[in-house]
Protein backbone atom coordinates (compact mmCIF):
# COMPACT_ATOMS: atom_id res chain seq x y z
CA UNK A 1 0.00 0.00 0.00
CA UNK A 2 1.15 3.50 -0.77
CA UNK A 3 0.08 6.88 0.48
CA UNK A 4 -1.10 9.24 -2.26
CA UNK A 5 -2.20 12.80 -1.66
CA UNK A 6 -5.99 13.10 -1.79
CA UNK A 7 -6.72 9.39 -1.89
CA UNK A 8 -5.01 8.12 1.20
CA UNK A 9 -3.89 4.56 0.96
CA UNK A 10 -4.23 2.86 -2.40
CA UNK A 11 -6.17 -0.34 -2.02
CA UNK A 12 -4.93 -3.57 -3.44
CA UNK A 13 -7.78 -5.45 -5.05
CA UNK A 14 -8.04 -9.15 -4.26
CA UNK A 15 -10.55 -11.87 -3.48
CA UNK A 16 -9.83 -11.19 0.17
CA UNK A 17 -10.60 -7.47 -0.18
CA UNK A 18 -13.97 -8.29 -1.80
CA UNK A 19 -14.75 -10.68 1.04
CA UNK A 20 -13.70 -8.16 3.68
CA UNK A 21 -15.65 -5.31 2.09
CA UNK A 22 -18.65 -7.58 1.72
CA UNK A 23 -18.70 -8.16 5.45
CA UNK A 24 -18.55 -4.44 6.18
CA UNK A 25 -21.34 -3.47 3.78
CA UNK A 26 -18.99 -2.38 1.00
CA UNK A 27 -18.52 0.94 2.77
CA UNK A 28 -14.74 0.88 2.76
CA UNK A 29 -14.00 1.16 -0.97
CA UNK A 30 -12.05 4.26 -1.89
CA UNK A 31 -11.84 6.09 -5.22
CA UNK A 32 -9.49 4.36 -7.62
CA UNK A 33 -7.73 7.61 -8.51
CA UNK A 34 -7.41 11.22 -7.34
CA UNK A 35 -9.07 14.21 -8.94
CA UNK A 36 -6.24 16.74 -8.78
CA UNK A 37 -6.27 20.39 -9.80
CA UNK A 38 -3.96 20.95 -12.77
CA UNK A 39 -0.46 22.17 -11.88
CA UNK A 40 1.09 25.09 -13.75
CA UNK A 41 3.65 22.98 -15.54
CA UNK A 42 4.36 19.33 -16.34
CA UNK A 43 7.25 17.49 -17.95
CA UNK A 44 4.80 15.76 -20.26
CA UNK A 45 1.17 16.47 -21.07
CA UNK A 46 -0.88 13.87 -22.89
CA UNK A 47 -4.04 15.05 -24.61
CA UNK A 48 -6.71 12.37 -24.47
CA UNK A 49 -7.69 10.28 -21.46
CA UNK A 50 -8.66 7.19 -23.37
CA UNK A 51 -6.95 3.83 -23.46
CA UNK A 52 -3.90 4.99 -25.39
CA UNK A 53 -3.38 8.21 -23.41
CA UNK A 54 -3.72 6.45 -20.06
CA UNK A 55 -1.48 3.56 -21.14
CA UNK A 56 1.10 6.09 -22.30
CA UNK A 57 1.02 7.85 -18.93
CA UNK A 58 1.31 4.53 -17.13
CA UNK A 59 4.35 3.38 -19.12
CA UNK A 60 5.98 6.81 -18.90
CA UNK A 61 5.90 6.42 -15.13
CA UNK A 62 6.65 2.73 -14.97
CA UNK A 63 9.20 2.20 -17.76
CA UNK A 64 10.85 5.61 -17.82
CA UNK A 65 10.36 6.98 -14.31
CA UNK A 66 8.69 10.16 -15.61
CA UNK A 67 5.89 10.93 -13.20
CA UNK A 68 5.44 14.69 -13.56
CA UNK A 69 2.80 13.93 -16.19
CA UNK A 70 -0.76 15.08 -16.81
CA UNK A 71 -3.43 13.40 -18.90
CA UNK A 72 -6.01 15.93 -20.07
CA UNK A 73 -9.44 14.59 -20.94
CA UNK A 74 -12.26 16.77 -22.26
CA UNK A 75 -14.97 14.48 -20.84
CA UNK A 76 -14.53 11.70 -18.32
CA UNK A 77 -11.81 9.05 -18.49
CA UNK A 78 -12.56 6.44 -21.13
CA UNK A 79 -15.48 8.39 -22.61
CA UNK A 80 -14.20 8.11 -26.17
CA UNK A 81 -13.39 5.12 -28.31
CA UNK A 82 -12.05 2.93 -25.52
CA UNK A 83 -15.61 2.80 -24.23
CA UNK A 84 -17.19 2.43 -27.68
CA UNK A 85 -15.48 -0.56 -29.31
CA UNK A 86 -16.25 -4.26 -29.59
CA UNK A 87 -13.48 -5.29 -27.16
CA UNK A 88 -11.60 -7.62 -29.51
CA UNK A 89 -7.96 -8.40 -28.83
CA UNK A 90 -5.89 -10.13 -31.53
CA UNK A 91 -2.58 -10.04 -33.36
CA UNK A 92 -3.41 -11.43 -36.79
CA UNK A 93 -1.72 -8.99 -39.13
CA UNK A 94 0.13 -9.79 -42.32
CA UNK A 95 2.76 -7.11 -42.80
CA UNK A 96 6.12 -6.78 -41.12
CA UNK A 97 5.49 -3.21 -40.04
CA UNK A 98 2.41 -4.26 -38.10
CA UNK A 99 2.67 -7.81 -36.79
CA UNK A 100 5.59 -7.49 -34.30
CA UNK A 101 3.87 -4.45 -32.77
CA UNK A 102 0.53 -6.22 -32.31
CA UNK A 103 2.32 -9.34 -31.14
CA UNK A 104 3.96 -7.31 -28.38
CA UNK A 105 0.58 -5.82 -27.58
CA UNK A 106 -1.01 -9.26 -27.18
CA UNK A 107 1.81 -10.32 -24.87
CA UNK A 108 1.23 -7.24 -22.74
CA UNK A 109 -2.49 -8.02 -22.66
CA UNK A 110 -1.70 -11.49 -21.33
CA UNK A 111 0.00 -10.13 -18.23
CA UNK A 112 -2.01 -6.95 -17.88
CA UNK A 113 -4.39 -7.83 -15.08
CA UNK A 114 -1.67 -9.06 -12.75
CA UNK A 115 0.48 -6.08 -13.58
CA UNK A 116 -2.26 -3.53 -13.02
CA UNK A 117 -3.98 -5.41 -10.17
CA UNK A 118 -7.22 -4.74 -12.02
CA UNK A 119 -9.73 -7.13 -13.53
CA UNK A 120 -9.77 -6.35 -17.25
CA UNK A 121 -11.74 -9.55 -17.92
CA UNK A 122 -9.18 -10.69 -20.46
CA UNK A 123 -10.61 -13.77 -22.13
CA UNK A 124 -8.46 -15.63 -24.66
CA UNK A 125 -11.36 -17.36 -26.31
CA UNK A 126 -9.88 -17.41 -29.81
CA UNK A 127 -10.55 -15.42 -32.96
CA UNK A 128 -11.72 -17.22 -36.11
CA UNK A 129 -11.67 -15.54 -39.53
CA UNK A 130 -13.91 -17.52 -41.86
CA UNK A 131 -13.00 -18.16 -45.50
CA UNK A 132 -15.44 -18.91 -48.26
CA UNK A 133 -13.36 -19.56 -51.36
CA UNK A 134 -10.09 -21.14 -52.44
CA UNK A 135 -8.53 -17.73 -53.00
CA UNK A 136 -9.53 -16.58 -49.55
CA UNK A 137 -8.14 -19.78 -48.02
CA UNK A 138 -4.81 -19.16 -49.73
CA UNK A 139 -4.77 -15.58 -48.48
CA UNK A 140 -5.43 -16.73 -44.92
CA UNK A 141 -2.79 -19.46 -45.19
CA UNK A 142 -0.34 -16.75 -46.17
CA UNK A 143 -1.47 -14.53 -43.32
CA UNK A 144 -1.23 -17.39 -40.85
CA UNK A 145 2.31 -18.13 -42.00
CA UNK A 146 3.27 -14.48 -41.62
CA UNK A 147 1.85 -14.50 -38.09
CA UNK A 148 3.82 -17.62 -37.19
CA UNK A 149 7.00 -16.12 -38.60
CA UNK A 150 6.47 -13.23 -36.20
CA UNK A 151 6.14 -15.68 -33.31
CA UNK A 152 2.35 -15.61 -33.05
CA UNK A 153 0.01 -18.59 -33.01
CA UNK A 154 -2.12 -19.24 -36.07
CA UNK A 155 -3.98 -22.30 -37.23
CA UNK A 156 -5.76 -22.93 -40.51
CA UNK A 157 -8.97 -24.80 -39.75
CA UNK A 158 -10.88 -26.82 -42.34
CA UNK A 159 -14.63 -26.89 -42.63
CA UNK A 160 -15.13 -29.75 -40.18
CA UNK A 161 -12.85 -28.19 -37.58
CA UNK A 162 -14.83 -24.97 -37.79
CA UNK A 163 -18.09 -26.88 -37.61
CA UNK A 164 -16.97 -28.48 -34.39
CA UNK A 165 -16.34 -25.08 -32.79
CA UNK A 166 -19.14 -23.03 -34.33
CA UNK A 167 -21.83 -25.49 -35.50
CA UNK A 168 -24.55 -22.94 -36.13
CA UNK A 169 -22.96 -21.10 -39.06
CA UNK A 170 -24.62 -21.24 -42.48
CA UNK A 171 -22.04 -23.73 -43.83
CA UNK A 172 -23.98 -24.55 -46.99
CA UNK A 173 -24.90 -21.05 -48.00
CA UNK A 174 -25.09 -21.34 -51.80
CA UNK A 175 -23.26 -18.08 -52.43
CA UNK A 176 -20.77 -18.04 -49.54
CA UNK A 177 -20.29 -21.59 -48.20
CA UNK A 178 -17.97 -21.76 -45.18
CA UNK A 179 -14.83 -23.65 -46.23
CA UNK A 180 -12.88 -23.11 -43.02
CA UNK A 181 -11.19 -20.43 -40.98
CA UNK A 182 -7.96 -18.97 -39.71
CA UNK A 183 -7.81 -19.21 -35.95
CA UNK A 184 -5.69 -17.39 -33.45
CA UNK A 185 -6.33 -19.14 -30.15
CA UNK A 186 -4.60 -16.51 -28.02
CA UNK A 187 -6.87 -13.78 -29.34
CA UNK A 188 -10.12 -12.96 -27.60
CA UNK A 189 -11.84 -10.13 -25.78
CA UNK A 190 -11.21 -7.86 -22.81
CA UNK A 191 -13.39 -5.51 -20.80
CA UNK A 192 -12.96 -2.17 -22.62
CA UNK A 193 -13.65 0.13 -19.66
CA UNK A 194 -11.64 -2.09 -17.35
CA UNK A 195 -8.52 -1.53 -19.41
CA UNK A 196 -8.88 2.25 -19.26
CA UNK A 197 -9.61 2.18 -15.54
CA UNK A 198 -6.75 -0.19 -14.82
CA UNK A 199 -4.24 2.03 -16.62
CA UNK A 200 -5.75 5.14 -15.02
CA UNK A 201 -5.37 3.69 -11.54
CA UNK A 202 -1.86 2.43 -12.29
CA UNK A 203 -0.77 5.81 -13.62
CA UNK A 204 -2.40 7.70 -10.74
CA UNK A 205 -0.69 5.45 -8.19
CA UNK A 206 2.64 6.46 -9.70
CA UNK A 207 1.85 10.16 -9.39
CA UNK A 208 0.38 11.02 -12.80
CA UNK A 209 -2.34 13.68 -12.66
CA UNK A 210 -5.51 12.61 -14.47
CA UNK A 211 -7.44 15.77 -15.23
CA UNK A 212 -10.99 15.28 -16.42
CA UNK A 213 -13.41 17.82 -17.89
CA UNK A 214 -10.42 19.69 -19.24
CA UNK A 215 -10.71 20.38 -22.95
CA UNK A 216 -7.66 21.57 -24.84
CA UNK A 217 -8.66 24.60 -26.91
CA UNK A 218 -5.33 25.54 -28.43
CA UNK A 219 -1.65 24.65 -28.44
CA UNK A 220 0.73 27.45 -27.44
CA UNK A 221 3.97 27.64 -29.37
CA UNK A 222 6.97 29.89 -28.80
CA UNK A 223 9.83 30.02 -31.28
CA UNK A 224 8.53 26.99 -33.15
CA UNK A 225 8.33 24.72 -30.12
CA UNK A 226 5.39 23.75 -27.95
CA UNK A 227 5.28 25.35 -24.50
CA UNK A 228 1.87 24.27 -23.32
CA UNK A 229 -1.84 24.12 -23.96
CA UNK A 230 -4.75 26.45 -23.41
CA UNK A 231 -7.57 24.50 -21.83
CA UNK A 232 -11.03 25.03 -20.46
CA UNK A 233 -9.28 25.09 -17.06
CA UNK A 234 -6.61 27.61 -18.01
CA UNK A 235 -3.13 27.46 -19.45
CA UNK A 236 -0.97 24.45 -18.56
CA UNK A 237 2.71 24.44 -19.51
CA UNK A 238 4.76 21.43 -20.56
CA UNK A 239 8.13 20.37 -21.93
CA UNK A 240 6.67 17.81 -24.27
CA UNK A 241 3.16 17.37 -25.59
CA UNK A 242 1.71 14.07 -26.76
CA UNK A 243 -1.54 13.92 -28.70
CA UNK A 244 -3.50 10.71 -28.20
CA UNK A 245 -6.92 11.90 -29.26
CA UNK A 246 -7.76 9.36 -31.98
CA UNK A 247 -11.14 10.16 -33.49
CA UNK A 248 -10.45 13.85 -32.98
CA UNK A 249 -6.87 13.88 -34.25
CA UNK A 250 -7.82 16.19 -37.10
CA UNK A 251 -9.03 18.81 -34.63
CA UNK A 252 -6.01 18.71 -32.31
CA UNK A 253 -3.58 18.63 -35.25
CA UNK A 254 -5.30 21.71 -36.67
CA UNK A 255 -4.41 23.50 -33.43
CA UNK A 256 -0.77 22.87 -34.30
CA UNK A 257 -1.29 23.95 -37.89
CA UNK A 258 -0.94 20.45 -39.32
CA UNK A 259 -2.98 18.53 -41.87
CA UNK A 260 -2.92 14.77 -41.39
CA UNK A 261 -3.33 11.79 -43.72
CA UNK A 262 -6.51 10.98 -41.82
CA UNK A 263 -10.28 11.15 -42.25
CA UNK A 264 -12.61 10.80 -39.27
CA UNK A 265 -15.37 8.34 -40.00
CA UNK A 266 -18.06 6.69 -37.91
CA UNK A 267 -18.20 2.96 -37.17
CA UNK A 268 -21.26 1.41 -35.56
CA UNK A 269 -21.51 -1.53 -33.19
CA UNK A 270 -24.41 -3.39 -31.65
CA UNK A 271 -25.32 -5.57 -28.71
CA UNK A 272 -28.29 -7.90 -28.47
CA UNK A 273 -30.41 -8.93 -25.52
CA UNK A 274 -28.69 -11.39 -23.21
CA UNK A 275 -29.00 -15.01 -24.26
CA UNK A 276 -27.53 -18.27 -22.96
CA UNK A 277 -23.92 -19.11 -23.91
CA UNK A 278 -24.04 -19.41 -27.67
CA UNK A 279 -20.85 -18.31 -29.37
CA UNK A 280 -17.59 -19.17 -27.61
CA UNK A 281 -15.13 -17.34 -29.87
CA UNK A 282 -14.87 -14.13 -31.82
CA UNK A 283 -15.98 -15.05 -35.34
CA UNK A 284 -15.49 -12.84 -38.38
CA UNK A 285 -17.35 -13.28 -41.65
CA UNK A 286 -15.24 -13.53 -44.78
CA UNK A 287 -17.99 -12.63 -47.22
CA UNK A 288 -18.72 -9.21 -45.77
CA UNK A 289 -17.19 -7.05 -43.09
CA UNK A 290 -18.89 -8.52 -40.03
CA UNK A 291 -17.79 -9.98 -36.71
CA UNK A 292 -19.48 -11.31 -33.61
CA UNK A 293 -18.73 -12.43 -30.08
CA UNK A 294 -20.70 -12.84 -26.88
CA UNK A 295 -20.20 -10.80 -23.75
CA UNK A 296 -20.02 -12.39 -20.31
CA UNK A 297 -23.47 -10.90 -19.67
CA UNK A 298 -24.83 -12.88 -22.61
CA UNK A 299 -25.34 -10.15 -25.20
CA UNK A 300 -24.12 -10.79 -28.71
CA UNK A 301 -21.63 -8.04 -29.56
CA UNK A 302 -21.27 -7.40 -33.27
CA UNK A 303 -20.42 -4.85 -35.89
CA UNK A 304 -19.68 -4.37 -39.53
CA UNK A 305 -18.26 -1.81 -41.87
CA UNK A 306 -17.95 1.94 -41.58
CA UNK A 307 -20.83 4.20 -42.56
CA UNK A 308 -18.38 5.33 -45.27
CA UNK A 309 -18.60 9.10 -44.90
CA UNK A 310 -16.70 11.65 -42.83
CA UNK A 311 -18.25 12.11 -39.42
CA UNK A 312 -17.43 13.38 -35.97
CA UNK A 313 -20.81 12.28 -34.61
CA UNK A 314 -20.85 9.22 -32.37
CA UNK A 315 -23.86 7.79 -34.16
CA UNK A 316 -24.51 6.30 -37.56
CA UNK A 317 -27.18 5.77 -40.18
CA UNK A 318 -29.91 3.18 -40.59
CA UNK A 319 -28.70 2.02 -44.01
CA UNK A 320 -25.54 0.67 -42.35
CA UNK A 321 -27.57 -0.87 -39.52
CA UNK A 322 -29.57 -2.75 -42.12
CA UNK A 323 -26.51 -4.06 -43.95
CA UNK A 324 -24.89 -5.21 -40.69
CA UNK A 325 -28.06 -7.08 -39.72
CA UNK A 326 -28.14 -8.71 -43.15
CA UNK A 327 -24.55 -9.86 -42.72
CA UNK A 328 -25.41 -11.20 -39.25
CA UNK A 329 -28.28 -13.27 -40.61
CA UNK A 330 -26.17 -14.48 -43.54
CA UNK A 331 -23.41 -15.75 -41.25
CA UNK A 332 -25.57 -17.03 -38.37
CA UNK A 333 -29.18 -17.44 -39.58
CA UNK A 334 -30.44 -18.28 -36.10
CA UNK A 335 -29.73 -14.77 -34.78
CA UNK A 336 -32.59 -13.40 -36.89
CA UNK A 337 -34.92 -13.80 -33.93
CA UNK A 338 -32.61 -12.20 -31.36
CA UNK A 339 -33.52 -8.66 -30.41
CA UNK A 340 -30.98 -5.88 -30.68
CA UNK A 341 -30.67 -4.00 -27.43
CA UNK A 342 -28.30 -1.14 -28.15
CA UNK A 343 -26.35 0.43 -30.99
CA UNK A 344 -23.63 3.02 -30.84
CA UNK A 345 -21.06 4.71 -33.04
CA UNK A 346 -17.43 5.57 -32.53
CA UNK A 347 -15.37 8.08 -34.48
CA UNK A 348 -12.40 6.44 -36.19
CA UNK A 349 -9.16 8.02 -37.30
CA UNK A 350 -9.08 6.38 -40.74
CA UNK A 351 -5.55 6.75 -42.06
CA UNK A 352 -4.65 6.62 -45.74
CA UNK A 353 -3.07 3.16 -45.50
CA UNK A 354 -5.08 1.67 -42.65
CA UNK A 355 -2.14 1.72 -40.23
CA UNK A 356 -1.44 4.00 -37.26
CA UNK A 357 1.01 6.83 -36.67
CA UNK A 358 3.26 7.10 -33.60
CA UNK A 359 5.82 9.75 -34.37
CA UNK A 360 7.36 13.14 -33.71
CA UNK A 361 5.89 16.02 -35.73
CA UNK A 362 7.49 18.92 -37.59
CA UNK A 363 6.60 21.04 -34.54
CA UNK A 364 9.29 20.68 -31.90
CA UNK A 365 8.26 18.83 -28.73
CA UNK A 366 4.93 17.83 -30.23
CA UNK A 367 4.33 14.10 -30.61
CA UNK A 368 1.51 12.32 -32.34
CA UNK A 369 -0.33 9.08 -31.69
CA UNK A 370 -3.23 8.65 -34.12
CA UNK A 371 -4.64 6.89 -37.17
CA UNK A 372 -5.80 3.73 -35.40
CA UNK A 373 -8.62 3.09 -37.84
CA UNK A 374 -10.79 0.47 -36.17
CA UNK A 375 -7.92 -1.43 -34.62
CA UNK A 376 -7.09 0.82 -31.71
CA UNK A 377 -8.43 -1.21 -28.82
CA UNK A 378 -6.18 -4.25 -29.21
CA UNK A 379 -3.23 -1.93 -29.70
CA UNK A 380 -3.75 -0.08 -26.40
CA UNK A 381 -0.88 -1.60 -24.37
CA UNK A 382 1.74 -1.51 -27.13
CA UNK A 383 0.62 1.93 -28.27
CA UNK A 384 1.13 3.27 -24.75
CA UNK A 385 4.44 1.39 -24.51
CA UNK A 386 5.85 2.82 -27.75
CA UNK A 387 4.41 6.32 -27.35
CA UNK A 388 5.84 6.55 -23.82
CA UNK A 389 9.22 5.52 -25.24
CA UNK A 390 8.97 8.24 -27.89
CA UNK A 391 7.93 10.91 -25.38
CA UNK A 392 10.62 9.93 -22.89
CA UNK A 393 13.55 9.49 -25.24
CA UNK A 394 12.59 11.41 -28.37
CA UNK A 395 13.45 8.23 -30.30
CA UNK A 396 11.03 5.99 -32.17
CA UNK A 397 10.57 2.61 -30.54
CA UNK A 398 11.82 -0.35 -32.54
CA UNK A 399 8.31 -1.85 -32.73
CA UNK A 400 6.77 1.39 -34.04
CA UNK A 401 9.50 2.23 -36.51
CA UNK A 402 7.16 1.69 -39.46
CA UNK A 403 4.47 3.99 -38.02
CA UNK A 404 6.13 7.19 -39.21
CA UNK A 405 4.16 10.29 -40.15
CA UNK A 406 6.17 10.90 -43.30
CA UNK A 407 5.82 7.35 -44.65
CA UNK A 408 3.11 8.48 -47.07
CA UNK A 409 5.41 11.08 -48.63
CA UNK A 410 8.29 8.59 -48.78
CA UNK A 411 6.16 5.81 -50.23
CA UNK A 412 6.44 3.41 -47.28
CA UNK A 413 2.76 2.85 -46.58
CA UNK A 414 1.74 -0.16 -44.48
CA UNK A 415 -1.29 -1.11 -46.49
CA UNK A 416 -2.67 -4.40 -45.10
CA UNK A 417 -5.58 -4.54 -47.51
CA UNK A 418 -3.86 -3.08 -50.57
CA UNK A 419 -6.59 -0.51 -51.12
CA UNK A 420 -4.39 2.54 -51.64
CA UNK A 421 -4.97 6.04 -50.35
CA UNK A 422 -8.73 5.85 -49.82
CA UNK A 423 -9.18 6.12 -46.08
CA UNK A 424 -12.55 4.44 -45.70
CA UNK A 425 -11.62 1.31 -47.66
CA UNK A 426 -9.13 0.10 -45.06
CA UNK B 1 -28.26 12.64 -41.72
CA UNK B 2 -31.12 14.23 -43.56
CA UNK B 3 -33.25 11.47 -45.02
CA UNK B 4 -34.17 13.58 -48.04
CA UNK B 5 -31.67 15.17 -50.38
CA UNK B 6 -32.59 17.77 -52.96
CA UNK B 7 -30.91 16.85 -56.22
CA UNK B 8 -30.56 19.94 -58.45
CA UNK B 9 -31.81 17.83 -61.36
CA UNK B 10 -34.31 15.39 -59.87
CA UNK B 11 -35.72 17.25 -56.88
CA UNK B 12 -36.28 15.78 -53.44
CA UNK B 13 -35.09 12.17 -53.24
CA UNK B 14 -34.36 9.69 -50.43
CA UNK B 15 -30.68 9.73 -49.47
CA UNK B 16 -30.36 5.98 -50.15
CA UNK B 17 -30.33 6.88 -53.86
CA UNK B 18 -27.00 8.65 -53.40
CA UNK B 19 -23.46 7.31 -53.07
CA UNK B 20 -20.94 9.32 -51.06
CA UNK B 21 -17.48 9.52 -52.60
CA UNK B 22 -15.82 11.79 -50.03
CA UNK B 23 -14.04 15.10 -49.51
CA UNK B 24 -14.51 17.49 -52.43
CA UNK B 25 -11.79 19.77 -51.09
CA UNK B 26 -8.67 18.31 -52.75
CA UNK B 27 -8.27 19.42 -56.37
CA UNK B 28 -6.24 17.26 -58.72
CA UNK B 29 -2.96 19.06 -59.45
CA UNK B 30 -1.64 19.63 -62.94
CA UNK B 31 0.29 16.63 -64.29
CA UNK B 32 3.55 18.58 -64.04
CA UNK B 33 2.85 19.92 -60.54
CA UNK B 34 5.52 19.57 -57.86
CA UNK B 35 5.76 16.34 -55.85
CA UNK B 36 4.56 18.07 -52.69
CA UNK B 37 1.32 19.13 -54.40
CA UNK B 38 0.60 15.55 -55.47
CA UNK B 39 1.50 14.20 -52.04
CA UNK B 40 -0.92 16.64 -50.40
CA UNK B 41 -3.66 15.85 -52.92
CA UNK B 42 -3.39 12.08 -52.43
CA UNK B 43 -2.75 11.93 -48.68
CA UNK B 44 -3.55 15.04 -46.67
CA UNK B 45 -7.03 16.09 -45.59
CA UNK B 46 -8.51 19.03 -43.72
CA UNK B 47 -10.79 16.52 -41.99
CA UNK B 48 -12.75 19.32 -40.39
CA UNK B 49 -15.47 19.02 -37.84
CA UNK B 50 -18.25 21.19 -39.20
CA UNK B 51 -19.24 22.12 -42.73
CA UNK B 52 -17.54 20.15 -45.45
CA UNK B 53 -18.01 19.87 -49.20
CA UNK B 54 -18.36 16.30 -50.41
CA UNK B 55 -18.66 14.54 -53.72
CA UNK B 56 -21.85 12.53 -53.96
CA UNK B 57 -23.22 10.70 -56.96
CA UNK B 58 -26.94 10.41 -57.54
CA UNK B 59 -26.35 6.77 -58.45
CA UNK B 60 -30.00 5.77 -58.09
CA UNK B 61 -31.24 8.72 -60.13
CA UNK B 62 -29.74 11.01 -62.74
CA UNK B 63 -26.21 9.63 -62.05
CA UNK B 64 -24.81 13.18 -62.01
CA UNK B 65 -21.95 13.96 -59.67
CA UNK B 66 -22.94 16.49 -57.04
CA UNK B 67 -21.24 18.52 -54.36
CA UNK B 68 -23.11 18.30 -51.09
CA UNK B 69 -22.29 20.63 -48.27
CA UNK B 70 -22.77 18.70 -45.07
CA UNK B 71 -21.92 19.20 -41.43
CA UNK B 72 -19.71 16.34 -40.24
CA UNK B 73 -20.84 16.74 -36.65
CA UNK B 74 -24.60 17.36 -36.90
CA UNK B 75 -24.96 15.49 -40.24
CA UNK B 76 -27.12 18.37 -41.45
CA UNK B 77 -27.12 18.97 -45.21
CA UNK B 78 -26.79 22.63 -46.12
CA UNK B 79 -26.71 22.64 -49.89
CA UNK B 80 -26.45 20.55 -53.03
CA UNK B 81 -24.79 21.74 -56.24
CA UNK B 82 -24.02 20.02 -59.50
CA UNK B 83 -20.31 19.15 -59.46
CA UNK B 84 -19.75 20.89 -62.80
CA UNK B 85 -21.27 24.13 -61.46
CA UNK B 86 -19.20 23.75 -58.32
CA UNK B 87 -16.00 23.33 -60.35
CA UNK B 88 -16.84 26.38 -62.48
CA UNK B 89 -17.52 28.47 -59.40
CA UNK B 90 -14.24 27.29 -57.90
CA UNK B 91 -12.29 27.99 -61.10
CA UNK B 92 -13.71 31.53 -61.15
CA UNK B 93 -12.18 32.21 -57.74
CA UNK B 94 -8.55 33.28 -57.47
CA UNK B 95 -6.14 30.44 -56.76
CA UNK B 96 -5.16 31.80 -53.35
CA UNK B 97 -8.66 31.59 -51.89
CA UNK B 98 -9.07 28.18 -53.46
CA UNK B 99 -6.14 26.46 -51.81
CA UNK B 100 -6.70 27.68 -48.28
CA UNK B 101 -9.89 26.08 -47.02
CA UNK B 102 -11.93 23.26 -48.48
CA UNK B 103 -15.34 24.35 -47.24
CA UNK B 104 -15.23 27.90 -48.56
CA UNK B 105 -15.71 27.29 -52.29
CA UNK B 106 -18.71 25.13 -51.50
CA UNK B 107 -20.33 27.99 -49.63
CA UNK B 108 -19.78 30.23 -52.63
CA UNK B 109 -21.18 27.65 -55.02
CA UNK B 110 -24.22 27.15 -52.87
CA UNK B 111 -25.24 30.75 -53.15
CA UNK B 112 -25.19 30.38 -56.91
CA UNK B 113 -27.79 27.66 -56.68
CA UNK B 114 -29.94 27.49 -53.56
CA UNK B 115 -30.51 24.05 -52.03
CA UNK B 116 -34.19 24.00 -52.91
CA UNK B 117 -33.68 25.18 -56.47
CA UNK B 118 -34.20 21.73 -57.98
CA UNK B 119 -37.55 21.32 -56.36
CA UNK B 120 -39.43 23.18 -59.09
CA UNK B 121 -38.25 20.75 -61.73
CA UNK B 122 -39.34 17.63 -59.87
Amino acid sequence: MRHIRGVGRVMKYSAFSIFKQGLSGNSGWRPAWREPEPKKHYDVIIVGGGGHGLATAYYLAKNHGITNVAVLEKGYLGSGNVGRNTTIVRANYLLEGNEPFYSHSLRLWEGLEQELNFNAMMSQRGVINLYHSDGQRDAYARRGNAMRLAGEDAELLNREQVRELVPFLDFDNPRFPVHGGLMQRRGGTARHDGVAWGYARGADMRGVDLIQNCEVTSIRREGGRVVGVETSRGFIGCNRLGLAAAGNSGRVAEMAGMRLPIESQVLQAFVSEGIKPFIDQVVTFGAALFYMSQSDKGGLVFGGSLDLYNSYAQRGNLATVESVMEAACAMVPSVSRVKVLRAWGGVMDMSMDGSPIIDATPVEDLYLNCGWCYGGFKATPASGWCFAHLLATGETHELAKAFRLDRFTRGYQIDETGHGAQANLH
Amino acid sequence: MASLITCPHCGVRPKEEFTIRGDAGPVRPAPEAKFAAWDAYVHLRDNRRGRMAEHWQHSGGCRRWLVVERDTFTHEVHGVTDAADHARARAAKPAKARSSKAAKPATAAKTARKPGAGRGKA
